[in-house]
């Protein structure tokens, strides 16, 4: 049962990744963007890691996926990457690179040992991570505000407009 | 309860998806969401290891990259938005105006 969903997910995650680099319009791409977020949520569900689902569902499928609709619809200049491809060969050059690239990932991951023997799932909800959050990682936690800070300060002067 | 290791593989593979997106496409703002699939994939090697290992830190980190993601694609789309404004178009390939 564990492993239908997984390979449903996987197939899911999988097809919009696709669809998000094949399609043209990037409205499109957004929609399919949304749809893998959702998919790697409902992975970490499977995972036991509710907390971070949730969060996923909240701070991606929400805030940024809403960013990145909202980013398209200021620009919208039609349709995209039309016309002739000055750079074409280098494009196709790219795919034999990324098999590459995977295979060597592949290799990696698969040499290295996941060793040791099944342990017992990973406590995942709002309070193990609420605890491991504000006790060992209290002054990384606290640098995350500064740096959202830094993000809205950064945004507000990238798009002022001058008068 | 399906192993570890079936999530590090479909991590990768994301990864790789996102990496060829990244590669090539010329609109930022797809190669943008690409990015952020390689973030998502990351994400769930993350928390596969941190499940393998039996601890909750995994998932802290996760919540990190979550937050400078986050972070990130603000900071990333003002700066599409400011150059979209200069140039009236959108294409990778013709911002190379810090090129000497």
């Amino acid at each position: 049962m564990s492993y239908v969903t997984f390979f449903l997910l996987a197939a899911l995650a999988i097809g919009s990744a696709a669809g998000l680099l094949l399609r043209r319009n990037p409205i499109h791409g957004a929609l399919f963007l949304v749809i893998n977020l959702g998919t790697i949520a409902a992975l970490f569900l499977t995972m036991r890691a509710e907390f971070l689902a949730a969060v996923q569902v909240i701070v991606y499928a929400g805030a940024i996926a809403v960013l990145f609709v909202f980013a398209i619809m200021v620009l919208i200049p039609g349709k995209e990457e039309t016309g002739p491809d000055p750079l074409r060969s280098q494009r196709l050059l790219s795919i034999p690179v990324v098999a590459v690239f995977l295979a060597l990932v592949s290799v990696v991951v698969g040499s290295a040992t996941l060793a040791g023997g099944a342990k017992p799932p990973v406590p995942g909800g709002a309070d193990a991570v609420g605890r491991i959050l504000f006790t060992d990682y209290l002054f990384p936690f606290e640098v995350t505000s500064v740096l959202l800070l830094a993000a809205i300060v950064g945004v507000m002067a990238l798009t002022k407009r001058r008068a | 309860m399906v192993p570890e290791s079936y999530y590090v593989a479909l991590s990768a593979i994301l990864f790789c998806m996102g990496v060829l997106g990244v590669l090539i496409r010329r609109d930022p703002l797809v190669i943008f969401m690409s990015i952020e699939v390689m973030l998502n994939a990351a994400n769930l090697a993350l928390v596969a290891f941190g499940q393998r290992h039996g601890t909750t830190e995994g998932q802290a980190l996760v919540f990190f990259v979550m937050c400078v993601a986050a972070a990130e694609v603000a900071v990333g789309l003002a700066i599409i938005v400011a150059i979209f404004r200069q140039r009236r178009r959108l294409s990778v390939d013709e911002l190379s105006s810090l090129r000497g």
